[in-house]
Protein backbone atom coordinates (compact mmCIF):
# COMPACT_ATOMS: atom_id res chain seq x y z
CA UNK A 1 0.00 0.00 0.00
CA UNK A 2 2.41 2.90 1.25
CA UNK A 3 5.57 0.59 0.30
CA UNK A 4 5.55 0.39 4.11
CA UNK A 5 6.25 -3.62 3.50
CA UNK A 6 8.57 -2.94 1.08
CA UNK A 7 10.59 -0.74 2.68
CA UNK A 8 10.82 -2.88 5.62
CA UNK A 9 11.57 -5.45 4.03
CA UNK A 10 14.81 -4.41 1.88
CA UNK A 11 15.80 -3.16 5.38
CA UNK A 12 15.12 -6.46 7.14
CA UNK A 13 16.41 -8.51 4.01
CA UNK A 14 13.55 -10.04 3.93
CA UNK A 15 10.39 -10.89 1.46
CA UNK A 16 7.93 -8.64 1.50
CA UNK A 17 5.49 -11.25 1.30
CA UNK A 18 6.17 -11.94 4.64
CA UNK A 19 5.94 -8.86 5.89
CA UNK A 20 2.82 -7.96 4.65
CA UNK A 21 1.65 -11.75 5.96
CA UNK A 22 2.47 -9.92 9.75
CA UNK A 23 1.16 -7.32 9.39
CA UNK A 24 -2.19 -8.82 8.27
CA UNK A 25 -1.81 -11.59 11.05
CA UNK A 26 -1.20 -8.34 13.52
CA UNK A 27 -4.39 -6.80 12.33
CA UNK A 28 -6.27 -9.36 12.48
CA UNK A 29 -5.36 -10.36 16.57
CA UNK A 30 -5.71 -7.03 17.60
CA UNK A 31 -5.01 -4.50 15.31
CA UNK A 32 -1.73 -3.90 16.80
CA UNK A 33 -0.71 -4.50 12.55
CA UNK A 34 -2.86 -1.17 11.58
CA UNK A 35 -1.48 0.94 14.15
CA UNK A 36 2.21 0.07 13.42
CA UNK A 37 2.01 0.37 9.78
CA UNK A 38 0.28 3.50 10.26
CA UNK A 39 3.47 4.65 12.30
CA UNK A 40 6.19 3.13 9.96
CA UNK A 41 4.34 5.12 7.19
CA UNK A 42 5.00 8.08 9.03
CA UNK A 43 8.46 8.30 10.05
CA UNK A 44 9.81 5.38 7.67
CA UNK A 45 12.45 8.09 5.25
CA UNK A 46 10.67 8.06 1.51
CA UNK A 47 13.78 7.57 -0.24
CA UNK A 48 14.89 4.30 -0.98
CA UNK A 49 18.28 3.32 0.07
CA UNK A 50 20.58 3.95 -2.18
CA UNK A 51 24.06 3.58 -0.69
CA UNK A 52 25.69 0.48 -1.51
CA UNK A 53 24.28 -3.53 -1.52
CA UNK A 54 22.38 -4.15 2.01
CA UNK A 55 24.14 -6.19 4.09
CA UNK A 56 24.16 -9.75 4.72
CA UNK A 57 20.77 -10.87 6.39
CA UNK A 58 20.85 -10.55 10.33
CA UNK A 59 19.90 -13.62 11.35
CA UNK A 60 20.45 -13.28 15.35
CA UNK A 61 18.47 -10.17 15.14
CA UNK A 62 16.12 -11.41 13.24
CA UNK A 63 15.71 -14.40 16.13
CA UNK A 64 15.27 -12.44 18.54
CA UNK A 65 13.28 -9.74 17.10
CA UNK A 66 10.63 -13.04 16.18
CA UNK A 67 11.22 -14.19 19.83
CA UNK A 68 10.26 -11.50 21.55
CA UNK A 69 6.96 -10.87 18.95
CA UNK A 70 6.06 -14.43 19.51
CA UNK A 71 6.21 -13.86 23.16
CA UNK A 72 4.09 -10.57 23.29
CA UNK A 73 1.93 -11.99 21.36
CA UNK A 74 1.65 -15.36 23.37
CA UNK A 75 1.47 -13.19 26.47
CA UNK A 76 -1.28 -11.44 24.91
CA UNK A 77 -2.91 -14.37 23.95
CA UNK A 78 -2.69 -16.06 26.89
CA UNK A 79 -3.39 -13.72 29.73
CA UNK A 80 -6.32 -12.24 27.48
CA UNK A 81 -4.97 -8.70 27.52
CA UNK A 82 -5.24 -7.96 23.80
CA UNK A 83 -9.30 -8.30 24.05
CA UNK A 84 -9.17 -5.56 27.40
CA UNK A 85 -7.39 -3.11 24.78
CA UNK A 86 -5.74 -1.43 28.16
CA UNK A 87 -3.19 -3.83 29.22
CA UNK A 88 -1.75 -3.99 25.83
CA UNK A 89 -1.25 -0.27 24.84
CA UNK A 90 2.29 -0.11 26.86
CA UNK A 91 3.69 -2.68 25.29
CA UNK A 92 2.74 -1.65 21.62
CA UNK A 93 3.77 1.92 22.59
CA UNK A 94 7.00 0.43 24.00
CA UNK A 95 7.16 -1.79 20.96
CA UNK A 96 6.98 0.67 18.16
CA UNK A 97 9.34 3.42 20.64
CA UNK A 98 12.32 0.20 20.63
CA UNK A 99 11.24 -0.01 16.01
CA UNK A 100 11.92 3.53 15.68
CA UNK A 101 15.06 3.17 18.00
CA UNK A 102 16.21 0.60 15.79
CA UNK A 103 15.43 1.91 12.48
CA UNK A 104 16.94 5.69 13.43
CA UNK A 105 20.14 4.14 14.32
CA UNK A 106 22.83 3.43 11.79
CA UNK A 107 24.02 -0.17 10.62
CA UNK A 108 27.34 0.21 12.42
CA UNK A 109 25.78 1.14 15.58
CA UNK A 110 23.30 -1.24 15.88
CA UNK A 111 26.11 -4.08 15.02
CA UNK A 112 27.71 -2.72 17.71
CA UNK A 113 24.80 -2.85 19.99
CA UNK A 114 24.20 -6.23 19.15
CA UNK A 115 27.44 -7.72 19.10
CA UNK A 116 28.15 -5.44 22.43
CA UNK A 117 24.96 -7.50 23.69
CA UNK A 118 26.25 -10.14 22.41
CA UNK A 119 29.45 -10.33 23.90
CA UNK A 120 28.25 -9.42 27.26
CA UNK A 121 25.86 -12.18 27.24
CA UNK A 122 28.08 -14.97 26.80
CA UNK A 123 30.65 -13.41 29.20
CA UNK A 124 28.46 -12.93 32.06
CA UNK A 125 26.04 -16.34 31.40
CA UNK A 126 25.10 -16.54 35.55
CA UNK A 127 24.48 -13.49 35.24
CA UNK A 128 21.79 -13.79 31.88
CA UNK A 129 20.93 -17.10 33.69
CA UNK A 130 19.82 -15.32 36.36
CA UNK A 131 17.97 -12.32 34.68
CA UNK A 132 15.86 -14.76 32.89
CA UNK A 133 15.07 -16.64 35.32
CA UNK A 134 14.00 -14.02 37.35
CA UNK A 135 11.79 -12.72 34.16
CA UNK A 136 10.28 -16.67 34.29
CA UNK A 137 9.36 -16.20 37.60
CA UNK A 138 7.72 -12.94 37.53
CA UNK A 139 5.83 -14.14 34.06
CA UNK A 140 4.76 -17.31 35.69
CA UNK A 141 3.83 -15.54 38.97
CA UNK A 142 1.61 -12.46 37.07
CA UNK A 143 -0.45 -15.10 34.61
CA UNK A 144 -1.25 -17.09 37.84
CA UNK A 145 -2.13 -13.49 39.66
CA UNK A 146 -4.56 -12.70 36.49
CA UNK A 147 -6.31 -16.04 37.96
CA UNK A 148 -7.28 -13.55 41.12
CA UNK A 149 -7.32 -10.32 40.03
CA UNK A 150 -8.62 -9.34 42.97
CA UNK A 151 -4.46 -9.46 44.22
CA UNK A 152 -3.33 -6.40 42.37
CA UNK A 153 -0.62 -6.38 44.77
CA UNK A 154 0.66 -9.69 44.24
CA UNK A 155 0.72 -8.53 40.18
CA UNK A 156 2.63 -5.31 41.33
CA UNK A 157 5.14 -7.50 43.29
CA UNK A 158 5.62 -10.14 40.26
CA UNK A 159 5.75 -7.01 38.01
CA UNK A 160 8.41 -6.10 39.94
CA UNK A 161 10.14 -8.87 39.53
CA UNK A 162 10.19 -8.38 35.84
CA UNK A 163 11.59 -5.21 35.80
CA UNK A 164 14.10 -6.34 38.11
CA UNK A 165 14.96 -9.54 35.51
CA UNK A 166 15.04 -7.65 32.76
CA UNK A 167 17.49 -5.16 34.45
CA UNK A 168 19.89 -7.42 34.91
CA UNK A 169 19.68 -8.70 31.62
CA UNK A 170 20.07 -4.90 30.71
CA UNK A 171 22.53 -3.98 33.15
CA UNK A 172 25.83 -4.47 30.99
CA UNK A 173 24.65 -3.72 28.22
CA UNK A 174 23.58 -0.10 29.42
CA UNK A 175 27.07 0.10 31.13
CA UNK A 176 28.40 -1.07 27.34
CA UNK A 177 27.13 2.08 26.14
CA UNK A 178 27.86 4.64 29.17
CA UNK A 179 31.37 3.32 28.84
CA UNK A 180 31.19 4.04 24.93
CA UNK A 181 29.80 7.57 25.67
CA UNK A 182 32.58 8.23 28.36
CA UNK A 183 35.10 7.63 25.73
CA UNK A 184 33.73 9.29 22.64
CA UNK A 185 33.92 12.39 25.13
CA UNK A 186 37.32 12.12 26.38
CA UNK A 187 38.33 11.89 22.76
CA UNK A 188 36.71 14.87 21.97
CA UNK A 189 38.25 16.31 24.75
CA UNK A 190 41.81 15.50 23.92
CA UNK A 191 41.19 16.38 20.14
CA UNK A 192 40.34 20.15 21.25
CA UNK A 193 43.97 20.41 23.66
CA UNK A 194 45.39 18.70 20.40
CA UNK A 195 43.45 21.91 18.02
CA UNK A 196 44.62 24.40 21.01
CA UNK A 197 48.45 23.31 20.71
CA UNK A 198 48.69 23.34 17.16
CA UNK A 199 46.98 26.88 17.44
CA UNK A 200 49.41 28.25 19.24
CA UNK A 201 52.32 26.54 17.32
CA UNK A 202 50.82 27.86 14.10
CA UNK A 203 49.65 31.47 15.18
CA UNK A 204 52.29 31.93 17.35
CA UNK A 205 55.68 30.34 16.80
CA UNK A 206 56.15 29.67 13.12
CA UNK A 207 54.74 33.59 13.07
CA UNK A 208 57.62 34.61 14.81
CA UNK A 209 60.19 32.61 13.08
CA UNK A 210 58.56 33.68 10.46
CA UNK A 211 59.58 37.28 11.51
CA UNK A 212 63.31 36.39 12.56
CA UNK A 213 64.03 35.08 9.27
CA UNK A 214 62.99 38.39 8.04
CA UNK A 215 64.86 40.79 10.38
CA UNK A 216 68.05 38.85 10.76
CA UNK A 217 70.10 41.37 10.09
CA UNK A 218 68.91 43.04 12.98
CA UNK A 219 70.02 41.54 16.28
CA UNK A 220 68.42 43.55 18.37
CA UNK A 221 65.09 42.58 16.95
CA UNK A 222 65.85 38.95 16.37
CA UNK A 223 66.20 39.10 20.32
CA UNK A 224 63.40 40.82 21.04
CA UNK A 225 61.16 38.46 18.93
CA UNK A 226 63.34 35.61 20.44
CA UNK A 227 62.03 36.75 23.68
CA UNK A 228 58.48 37.53 23.21
CA UNK A 229 58.22 34.48 21.74
CA UNK A 230 59.74 32.64 24.59
CA UNK A 231 57.39 34.71 27.09
CA UNK A 232 54.43 33.37 25.41
CA UNK A 233 55.26 30.23 25.33
CA UNK A 234 56.40 30.09 28.58
CA UNK A 235 52.98 31.55 30.30
CA UNK A 236 50.90 29.19 28.29
CA UNK A 237 53.00 26.18 29.57
CA UNK A 238 53.62 27.21 33.02
CA UNK A 239 51.51 30.22 34.47
CA UNK A 240 47.94 29.88 35.48
CA UNK A 241 45.69 31.39 33.56
CA UNK A 242 45.22 34.69 35.33
CA UNK A 243 42.91 37.46 34.96
CA UNK A 244 45.93 40.71 34.30
CA UNK A 245 43.88 42.93 35.63
CA UNK A 246 42.81 41.48 38.62
CA UNK A 247 46.17 40.48 41.12
CA UNK A 248 49.42 42.50 41.66
CA UNK A 249 51.40 39.60 40.67
CA UNK A 250 49.74 38.68 36.95
CA UNK A 251 49.72 42.85 36.59
CA UNK A 252 53.85 43.19 37.44
CA UNK A 253 54.56 40.12 34.86
CA UNK A 254 52.13 42.15 32.27
CA UNK A 255 53.89 45.21 32.83
CA UNK A 256 57.19 43.95 32.72
CA UNK A 257 56.51 41.98 29.77
CA UNK A 258 55.15 44.92 27.95
CA UNK A 259 58.26 46.97 28.80
CA UNK A 260 60.23 43.71 27.61
CA UNK A 261 58.61 44.33 24.47
CA UNK A 262 58.86 48.16 24.16
CA UNK A 263 63.19 48.45 25.06
CA UNK A 264 64.40 45.01 23.86
CA UNK A 265 65.86 43.93 27.23
CA UNK A 266 65.07 41.44 29.14
CA UNK A 267 63.04 41.74 32.51
CA UNK A 268 63.24 38.66 35.20
CA UNK A 269 60.02 38.64 37.28
CA UNK A 270 59.63 36.41 40.62
CA UNK A 271 56.74 36.37 42.53
CA UNK A 272 56.07 35.45 46.09
CA UNK A 273 52.79 35.49 47.62
CA UNK A 274 49.88 37.47 45.71
CA UNK A 275 47.03 39.69 46.27
CA UNK A 276 43.77 41.23 44.64
CA UNK A 277 44.25 44.64 43.23
CA UNK A 278 42.37 47.15 45.77
CA UNK A 279 39.68 49.49 45.13
CA UNK A 280 41.62 52.32 46.13
CA UNK A 281 43.91 52.35 43.57
CA UNK A 282 46.60 52.31 46.06
CA UNK A 283 48.22 49.27 44.25
CA UNK A 284 47.07 50.80 40.90
CA UNK A 285 49.45 53.83 41.75
CA UNK A 286 52.00 51.67 42.83
CA UNK A 287 52.06 49.08 39.76
CA UNK A 288 52.81 52.39 36.98
CA UNK A 289 55.32 53.50 40.03
CA UNK A 290 56.96 50.17 38.99
CA UNK A 291 56.41 50.50 35.00
CA UNK A 292 58.17 53.77 35.38
CA UNK A 293 61.46 52.08 37.42
CA UNK A 294 61.14 49.65 34.72
CA UNK A 295 61.39 52.15 31.67
CA UNK A 296 64.22 53.74 33.77
CA UNK A 297 66.15 51.04 33.93
CA UNK A 298 65.86 49.81 30.43
CA UNK A 299 66.37 52.96 29.21
CA UNK A 300 69.32 54.98 30.87
CA UNK A 301 70.89 51.79 32.57
CA UNK A 302 72.66 50.06 30.01
CA UNK A 303 72.10 46.78 32.08
CA UNK A 304 72.24 43.80 30.29
CA UNK A 305 69.15 42.74 31.90
CA UNK A 306 66.43 43.61 34.77
CA UNK A 307 65.31 41.68 37.70
CA UNK A 308 61.83 42.64 39.18
CA UNK A 309 60.23 40.97 42.10
CA UNK A 310 57.27 41.20 44.01
CA UNK A 311 56.69 39.64 47.42
CA UNK A 312 53.17 39.86 49.53
CA UNK A 313 53.16 39.49 52.85
CA UNK A 314 50.06 39.60 54.50
CA UNK A 315 48.97 43.25 54.04
CA UNK A 316 52.36 44.35 53.20
CA UNK A 317 53.23 44.61 49.18
CA UNK A 318 57.01 45.14 48.35
CA UNK A 319 58.29 45.48 44.62
CA UNK A 320 61.75 45.69 43.54
CA UNK A 321 63.03 46.90 40.28
CA UNK A 322 66.91 45.93 40.11
CA UNK A 323 69.25 46.37 37.56
CA UNK A 324 73.33 46.17 37.28
CA UNK A 325 73.88 48.98 34.82
CA UNK A 326 75.87 52.18 35.59
CA UNK A 327 74.10 53.79 38.57
CA UNK A 328 73.83 57.37 38.85
CA UNK A 329 74.66 60.27 41.61
CA UNK A 330 71.05 60.42 43.15
CA UNK A 331 72.16 63.93 44.37
CA UNK A 332 73.12 65.33 40.92
CA UNK A 333 69.69 64.59 39.10
CA UNK A 334 68.42 67.52 37.86
CA UNK A 335 64.98 68.52 39.76
CA UNK A 336 63.08 69.13 36.49
CA UNK A 337 63.67 65.49 35.86
CA UNK A 338 60.33 64.09 36.82
CA UNK A 339 60.89 59.83 36.15
CA UNK A 340 61.98 59.29 39.61
CA UNK A 341 61.27 62.48 41.97
CA UNK A 342 57.72 62.45 40.30
CA UNK A 343 56.55 59.38 38.95
CA UNK A 344 58.07 57.46 41.67
CA UNK A 345 58.58 59.05 44.68
CA UNK A 346 56.23 61.37 44.31
CA UNK A 347 53.51 58.62 43.48
CA UNK A 348 53.90 56.16 45.57
CA UNK A 349 53.84 58.74 48.74
CA UNK A 350 50.52 60.58 47.95
CA UNK A 351 49.08 56.62 47.76
CA UNK A 352 50.66 56.45 51.11
CA UNK A 353 53.27 53.86 50.31
CA UNK A 354 57.43 54.57 50.46
CA UNK A 355 59.81 54.49 47.40
CA UNK A 356 63.19 54.00 47.79
CA UNK A 357 66.30 54.17 45.18
CA UNK A 358 69.69 53.00 45.77
CA UNK A 359 72.14 53.99 43.10
CA UNK A 360 75.60 54.77 42.56
CA UNK A 361 77.84 55.16 39.96
CA UNK A 362 78.99 52.15 38.12
CA UNK A 363 77.00 49.96 40.98
CA UNK A 364 73.44 49.73 39.01
CA UNK A 365 70.06 50.86 40.50
CA UNK A 366 67.68 49.50 42.92
CA UNK A 367 64.21 50.57 43.21
CA UNK A 368 62.00 49.64 45.99
CA UNK A 369 58.42 50.32 46.58
CA UNK A 370 56.61 49.29 49.66
CA UNK A 371 52.80 49.94 50.21
CA UNK A 372 50.37 48.70 52.91
CA UNK A 373 47.22 47.72 52.09
CA UNK A 374 43.49 46.26 53.73
CA UNK A 375 43.09 42.70 52.64
CA UNK A 376 39.85 43.00 51.16
CA UNK B 1 90.76 22.66 37.45
CA UNK B 2 86.82 21.65 37.68
CA UNK B 3 85.80 18.21 35.65
CA UNK B 4 82.33 18.63 34.04
CA UNK B 5 79.95 16.65 32.60
CA UNK B 6 76.92 17.78 30.44
CA UNK B 7 73.74 15.90 30.34
CA UNK B 8 71.36 17.37 27.85
CA UNK B 9 69.37 15.49 25.12
CA UNK B 10 69.75 18.98 22.80
CA UNK B 11 73.50 18.47 20.48
CA UNK B 12 73.19 22.25 19.85
CA UNK B 13 73.03 23.66 23.54
CA UNK B 14 75.64 20.77 24.72
CA UNK B 15 78.23 22.78 21.95
CA UNK B 16 76.97 25.81 23.09
CA UNK B 17 77.70 25.22 26.25
CA UNK B 18 80.84 23.56 26.15
CA UNK B 19 81.87 27.17 24.21
CA UNK B 20 80.89 29.26 26.79
CA UNK B 21 82.51 27.72 29.68
CA UNK B 22 85.56 29.48 30.98
CA UNK B 23 88.83 27.74 31.06
CA UNK B 24 88.71 27.14 34.54
CA UNK B 25 86.00 24.20 33.58
CA UNK B 26 87.31 21.21 31.94
CA UNK B 27 84.24 19.53 30.17
CA UNK B 28 85.30 15.17 30.38
CA UNK B 29 82.01 14.43 28.49
CA UNK B 30 78.31 14.33 27.01
CA UNK B 31 75.72 12.17 27.42
CA UNK B 32 71.99 12.55 25.74
CA UNK B 33 70.06 10.87 28.15
CA UNK B 34 69.63 8.84 31.05
CA UNK B 35 71.47 5.68 30.01
CA UNK B 36 74.35 7.25 28.10
CA UNK B 37 74.38 9.49 31.25
CA UNK B 38 74.62 7.08 34.17
CA UNK B 39 77.03 5.10 32.35
CA UNK B 40 79.20 8.62 31.44
CA UNK B 41 79.07 9.49 35.38
CA UNK B 42 80.48 5.91 36.38
CA UNK B 43 83.52 5.83 33.90
CA UNK B 44 84.56 9.76 34.27
CA UNK B 45 83.45 10.25 37.67
CA UNK B 46 83.79 14.26 37.41
CA UNK B 47 82.83 16.71 39.24
CA UNK B 48 80.48 18.29 38.97
CA UNK B 49 77.08 17.38 36.22
CA UNK B 50 75.04 20.00 34.34
CA UNK B 51 71.95 17.86 34.51
CA UNK B 52 68.92 18.62 31.99
CA UNK B 53 65.45 18.22 33.50
CA UNK B 54 63.53 16.93 30.25
CA UNK B 55 65.35 13.92 28.76
CA UNK B 56 63.82 10.77 27.13
CA UNK B 57 64.19 8.06 29.64
CA UNK B 58 63.06 9.48 32.84
CA UNK B 59 64.53 13.09 32.85
CA UNK B 60 66.95 14.57 35.12
CA UNK B 61 65.14 12.72 38.07
CA UNK B 62 66.02 9.70 37.18
CA UNK B 63 69.76 10.15 36.63
CA UNK B 64 69.89 11.17 40.18
CA UNK B 65 68.03 8.63 41.66
CA UNK B 66 69.70 6.31 40.19
CA UNK B 67 73.81 7.86 40.21
CA UNK B 68 72.70 9.14 43.95
CA UNK B 69 70.88 5.84 44.64
CA UNK B 70 74.34 3.63 44.34
CA UNK B 71 75.81 5.67 47.07
CA UNK B 72 77.81 8.28 44.48
CA UNK B 73 79.39 11.65 45.37
CA UNK B 74 79.07 13.65 42.23
CA UNK B 75 78.06 16.96 42.30
CA UNK B 76 74.85 18.20 40.02
CA UNK B 77 73.64 20.91 38.84
CA UNK B 78 70.01 21.37 37.31
CA UNK B 79 70.49 23.22 34.23
CA UNK B 80 66.56 24.02 32.48
CA UNK B 81 64.68 26.05 30.25
CA UNK B 82 61.62 24.87 32.35
CA UNK B 83 60.04 27.38 35.08
CA UNK B 84 57.47 24.84 36.54
CA UNK B 85 57.73 24.37 40.18
CA UNK B 86 56.89 20.85 39.62
CA UNK B 87 60.52 20.87 37.70
CA UNK B 88 62.26 22.89 39.85
CA UNK B 89 61.44 21.73 43.48
CA UNK B 90 61.60 18.13 42.09
CA UNK B 91 65.22 17.78 40.69
CA UNK B 92 66.43 19.54 44.19
CA UNK B 93 64.07 17.00 46.09
CA UNK B 94 65.90 14.32 43.95
CA UNK B 95 69.45 16.05 45.35
CA UNK B 96 70.29 18.28 42.84
CA UNK B 97 72.65 21.32 44.37
CA UNK B 98 71.47 23.60 42.65
CA UNK B 99 69.04 25.15 39.89
CA UNK B 100 69.86 27.59 37.12
CA UNK B 101 67.97 28.25 33.97
CA UNK B 102 69.31 27.54 30.48
CA UNK B 103 69.60 31.54 29.67
CA UNK B 104 72.22 31.88 32.72
CA UNK B 105 75.12 33.72 31.30
CA UNK B 106 78.59 32.15 30.44
CA UNK B 107 80.69 33.76 33.10
CA UNK B 108 77.27 32.96 35.66
CA UNK B 109 77.52 29.42 34.94
CA UNK B 110 80.98 29.09 35.61
CA UNK B 111 80.64 30.62 38.87
CA UNK B 112 77.84 28.61 39.26
CA UNK B 113 79.53 24.90 38.85
CA UNK B 114 82.68 26.03 41.05
CA UNK B 115 80.17 26.87 43.68
CA UNK B 116 78.17 23.60 43.18
CA UNK B 117 81.81 21.57 42.89
CA UNK B 118 82.87 23.18 46.12
CA UNK B 119 79.86 21.80 47.80
CA UNK B 120 77.75 24.91 48.00
CA UNK B 121 74.19 25.30 46.71
CA UNK B 122 73.36 27.57 43.99
CA UNK B 123 69.77 29.34 43.69
CA UNK B 124 68.72 31.05 40.57
CA UNK B 125 66.09 33.87 41.42
CA UNK B 126 63.29 32.17 40.53
CA UNK B 127 64.17 29.04 42.58
CA UNK B 128 64.32 31.76 45.66
CA UNK B 129 61.65 32.81 45.09
CA UNK B 130 59.47 29.00 44.95
CA UNK B 131 61.30 28.42 48.04
CA UNK B 132 59.97 31.59 49.97
CA UNK B 133 56.48 31.21 48.59
CA UNK B 134 56.49 27.03 49.61
CA UNK B 135 57.70 27.78 53.13
CA UNK B 136 55.63 30.74 53.17
CA UNK B 137 52.42 28.93 52.15
CA UNK B 138 52.21 26.45 54.65
CA UNK B 139 49.88 26.66 57.11
CA UNK B 140 49.42 23.07 58.79
CA UNK B 141 51.46 22.47 61.70
CA UNK B 142 55.59 21.49 60.74
CA UNK B 143 56.98 17.86 61.86
CA UNK B 144 60.22 18.89 62.15
CA UNK B 145 60.37 22.52 63.08
CA UNK B 146 64.06 23.06 62.24
CA UNK B 147 63.38 21.41 59.19
CA UNK B 148 60.50 22.28 58.14
CA UNK B 149 60.65 26.46 58.79
CA UNK B 150 63.66 29.23 57.11
CA UNK B 151 65.41 30.98 59.91
CA UNK B 152 64.64 35.27 59.30
CA UNK B 153 68.22 34.91 58.33
CA UNK B 154 67.81 32.35 55.52
CA UNK B 155 64.24 34.44 54.65
CA UNK B 156 66.95 37.27 53.86
CA UNK B 157 69.14 35.82 51.90
CA UNK B 158 66.77 34.29 49.70
CA UNK B 159 64.94 37.18 49.71
CA UNK B 160 68.42 39.73 48.56
CA UNK B 161 68.78 36.14 45.78
CA UNK B 162 64.96 36.48 44.04
CA UNK B 163 65.97 40.35 43.73
CA UNK B 164 68.92 39.56 41.56
CA UNK B 165 71.15 39.89 44.20
CA UNK B 166 74.81 38.06 43.52
CA UNK B 167 76.32 36.71 46.55
CA UNK B 168 78.73 39.47 46.64
CA UNK B 169 75.79 42.38 47.19
CA UNK B 170 74.27 40.06 48.94
CA UNK B 171 76.88 40.06 51.68
CA UNK B 172 77.75 43.46 51.99
CA UNK B 173 74.42 44.31 52.01
CA UNK B 174 73.93 42.19 55.15
CA UNK B 175 77.57 42.65 56.10
CA UNK B 176 78.41 39.29 56.46
CA UNK B 177 80.98 36.89 54.43
CA UNK B 178 80.67 35.71 51.33
CA UNK B 179 81.34 32.57 52.80
CA UNK B 180 78.21 33.31 55.57
CA UNK B 181 76.14 33.49 52.54
CA UNK B 182 76.91 30.14 51.37
CA UNK B 183 76.08 28.82 54.48
CA UNK B 184 72.89 30.23 54.76
CA UNK B 185 71.95 28.85 50.67
CA UNK B 186 73.25 25.20 51.68
CA UNK B 187 71.31 24.94 54.89
CA UNK B 188 67.81 25.95 53.09
CA UNK B 189 68.85 23.35 50.40
CA UNK B 190 69.18 20.72 53.07
CA UNK B 191 66.14 21.88 54.71
CA UNK B 192 64.66 21.98 50.81
CA UNK B 193 65.76 17.93 50.38
CA UNK B 194 65.03 16.51 53.87
CA UNK B 195 61.92 18.16 54.84
CA UNK B 196 59.62 15.40 54.51
CA UNK B 197 56.73 18.33 54.83
CA UNK B 198 54.61 17.02 51.77
CA UNK B 199 53.58 19.94 51.19
CA UNK B 200 56.26 21.14 49.22
CA UNK B 201 55.58 18.80 46.90
CA UNK B 202 51.89 19.30 46.93
CA UNK B 203 52.17 22.83 46.61
CA UNK B 204 54.62 22.17 43.74
CA UNK B 205 52.08 20.14 41.97
CA UNK B 206 49.24 22.69 43.00
CA UNK B 207 51.61 25.83 41.03
CA UNK B 208 51.04 23.77 37.78
CA UNK B 209 47.88 22.31 37.62
CA UNK B 210 46.21 25.75 38.58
Amino acid sequence: MGGVAQGLATQLSLDPVVIRLMFVLLSAVNGVGMVAYAVLWMIAPKQPYKGAAPPPRDWSQLAAFSAIGVALLAFGWLTGASQGGIGMLPFAVGGIGALILWQQADPERRKNWMSGAALSMRKNRVRSLLGVALVVIGGAGFLAAQGELAQASQGLLFTGVVVGGLAVIAAPWLAGLWKELQLERRERIRQEERAEVAAMVHDSVLHTLTLIQRVAHDQREVTRLARAQERDLRNWLYQPAQDADATVAAAVRRIAAEEEDAHGVPIEVVCVGDIDLDSAGKLAAMLKASRQAMVNAAKYSGSPSISVYTEVEGEEVAIFVKDRGKGFDLEAVPLDRMGIRESIIGRMERHGGAARVRTEPGEGTEVMLTMKVEKA
Amino acid sequence: MTRVLIVDDHRLFRSGVRAELGDSIEVVGEAEDVDSAVKAIAEQQPDVVLLDVHMPGGGGQEVLRRVLGSGSQVRFLALSVSDAAEDVIGVIRGGARGYVTKNISGKELTDAIRRVSEGDAVFSPRLAGFVLDAFASSEAPSIDPELDSLTQREREVLRLIARGYAYKEIAKELFISVKTVETHVSSVLRKLQLSNRHELSRWATARRLV
